[in-house]
């Protein structure tokens, strides 16, 4: 089966002043299919949030890419903003933004917000507005009593549906949903990624990019772990969070830390994206790391380790 | 001993945002208190850290009752008390080089000579380098800005620390790197703790006692 959207070797660097470069995603490769979920998880400045952004060509000026990221035919990274404005942005890809309260126009209502999006998507004409925001609230399970209430006015997981609702307008086939349940309680967090693994059920890419480990654990049919700007681990949801486990040590520790489990943090803090060492990024706050990963590691079977073969052996007993 | 008697408080006296919160902390105690978003359980961490008057109600610090809030709070009372919010970003000077950010309690309060001392003994705890401090907060990324907000909670060196959501933005390793930095404060001062939040695995895991918002007001 063809992918939703395919990325390889992804890059993308911010020149700064003084001549120094910020490499904040690193040779970033993935496919992602109709109807699945891939989760893009790591800590804040991993480089998620500037990957998701080269998605939706929303780049700032000083950036400068490398790969590709094709979706339907089309190169996101080399798409003129024309191109991106009138055929991706809400077509292609529908985002499902980190803080809606503020993604939506406060002196708007709801109904105006989906009316405008409905007329520049999908050419609705005036006379049936009315059927079709309906409708667009109810895909997104926008309670229609509200439509004509300001973003202020609602709560934090109404807003989160009003900004799906607006997602989904233009039947996209790639959601992207940017750390949608931040700040929000556990039960919201539950309905809201249920929801938008709804909309991947009828069909749709979704990827969602967070830092919450258990909304991945949730949803997500596979899990992307980065780290300093590279994709360190690829796996299967069910092998990442169950048996046997993640195989990057970053990864591993970022699993231990939760309160659940060990609640022990990761010694140290990720390099700057400025300054990474030359070898493996992580090797600062590794307890395996030698003399092997003063080279950057390859991505290989779907991790970018040079020992993570050897971890189970060291820690549990060989199974036969 | 850290009280707080039926509290009603809200920002429209006509329409309290809740009535009644009680809630008492001694002494190195770690207190949860869990609640969905909206209940008005930041609004009562703002009353316990005297940022907030409450409409009825009495907070007591220690045997003094409070009666001025704010800037107007008592010194010896709003030194006793260190706050940390959910967002290092509206909390925090953006002028301020992450240094002078932690130092600035202790230049507020007449106590400039001792910040050099405390901030690099701080900086080491929360694990914030050289290069960090001499930032501003652009500069720096989410979880190292609140690292330096919790360190500037802990510079005049509290009896009560309030953690509002502290973490709720920040991936688990930092959660957990900053949770030990308060569990290292209290331990060594015996300073009592008041965590509010919603993940009640957190807290549960966190606090001596998780106490659920639900218990602690009266239903008007
Ligand atoms: S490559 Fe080396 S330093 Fe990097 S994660 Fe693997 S063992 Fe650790």
């Amino acid at each position: 089966m063809t992918p939703v959207l395919s990325v390889r070797d992804l890059s993308v660097r911010f020149r700064m002043r003084g001549g120094r470069h910020v490499a904040a995603v690193d040779a970033a490769s993935f496919d992602l299919a109709a109807g699945e979920c891939l989760a893009l998880v790591g800590e804040s400045g991993c480089g998620k949030s500037v990957l998701a952004s080269a998605l939706l060509g929303l780049l700032p000026g000083n950036a400068l890419t490398a790969g590709t990221a094709v979706i339907d035919g089309t190169d996101l990274l080399a798409a003129d903003e024309r191109t991106l404005a009138r055929t991706v942005r809400g077509r292609r890809v529908g985002l499902v933004p980190q803080s809606p309260a503020a993604h939506l126009t406060p002196v708007r209502t709801v109904r105006a917000h989906l009316e405008e999006t409905l007329r520049a998507l999908t050419g609705t004409p005036r006379r049936e507005l009315r059927a079709a925001v309906a409708e667009a609230a109810e895909r997104a399970a926008f309670p229609p009593g509200l439509l004509d209430h300001y973003p202020h006015e609602l709560s934090g997981g109404q807003a989160q549906r009003a900004a799906t609702a607006l997602a989904l307008i233009g039947d996209a086939p790639l959601l992207l949903a940017d750390e949608p349940t931040t700040g929000l309680d556990r039960d919201l967090v539950d309905r809201t990624v249920d929801e938008l693994r709804r909309h991947a059920d009828d069909g749709r890419a979704l990827l969602l990019i967070t830092h919450d480990l258990a909304a991945a654990r949730r949803v997500a049919d596979r899990v992307a772990v980065m780290y300093a700007g590279r994709i360190v681990e690829l796996s299967d949801a069910g092998r990442f969070f169950g048996d046997p486990g993640p195989r990057h040590p970053y990864a591993r520790g970022l699993l231990a830390a939760l309160p659940e489990r060990d609640f022990t943090p990761i010694p140290g803090m990720p390099p700057e994206l400025s300054a990474l060492p030359d070898g493996c990024a992580f090797a600062a706050r590794c307890h395996r790391a030698d003399d092997a990963c003063r080279a950057v590691p390859r991505m290989a079977g779907g991790v970018a380790c040079h020992h993570s073969g050897e971890e189970h052996h060291s820690e549990e007993p060989v199974r036969a | 001993m850290l009280e707080l008697h039926a509290i009603t408080a809200g920002y429209d006296p006509r329409a309290p945002v809740f009535h009644g919160a009680s809630l008492t902390i001694a002494p190195g105690e770690a207190v949860g208190l869990l609640g969905p978003s909206g209940c008005g359980k930041s609004t009562l961490a703002r009353v316990a850290a005297l940022l907030h008057r409450p409409d009825a109600g009495r907070v007591v610090v220690d045997g003094t009752e409070v009666r001025r809030w704010r800037h107007r709070a008592p010194r010896e009372l709003r030194t006793a008390i260190g706050v940390v919010f959910q967002q290092p970003r509206t909390s925090a000077d953006p002028r301020l080089r992450l240094r002078d950010l932690i130092a600035e309690p202790l230049r507020a309060t007449g106590r400039g000579d001792l910040a050099a001392g405390r901030v690099a003994e701080l900086a080491a705890a929360v694990g914030l380098t050289d290069d960090l401090l001499g930032r501003r907060p652009h500069e720096v990324s989410d979880g190292q800005l609140q690292r330096a907000c919790l360190a500037r909670a802990l510079v005049l060196r509290p009896r009560w620390l309030v953690c509002d959501e502290m973490t709720a933005m920040l991936d688990a390793s930092t959660t957990a790197a900053l949770v030990a930095v308060v569990e290292a404060y209290r331990r060594e001062r015996g300073a009592g703790l008041l965590v509010v939040g919603h993940d009640r695995v957190l807290l549960e895991r966190w606090c001596d006692r998780t106490e659920e918002w639900a218990d602690r007001v009266r239903t008007p």
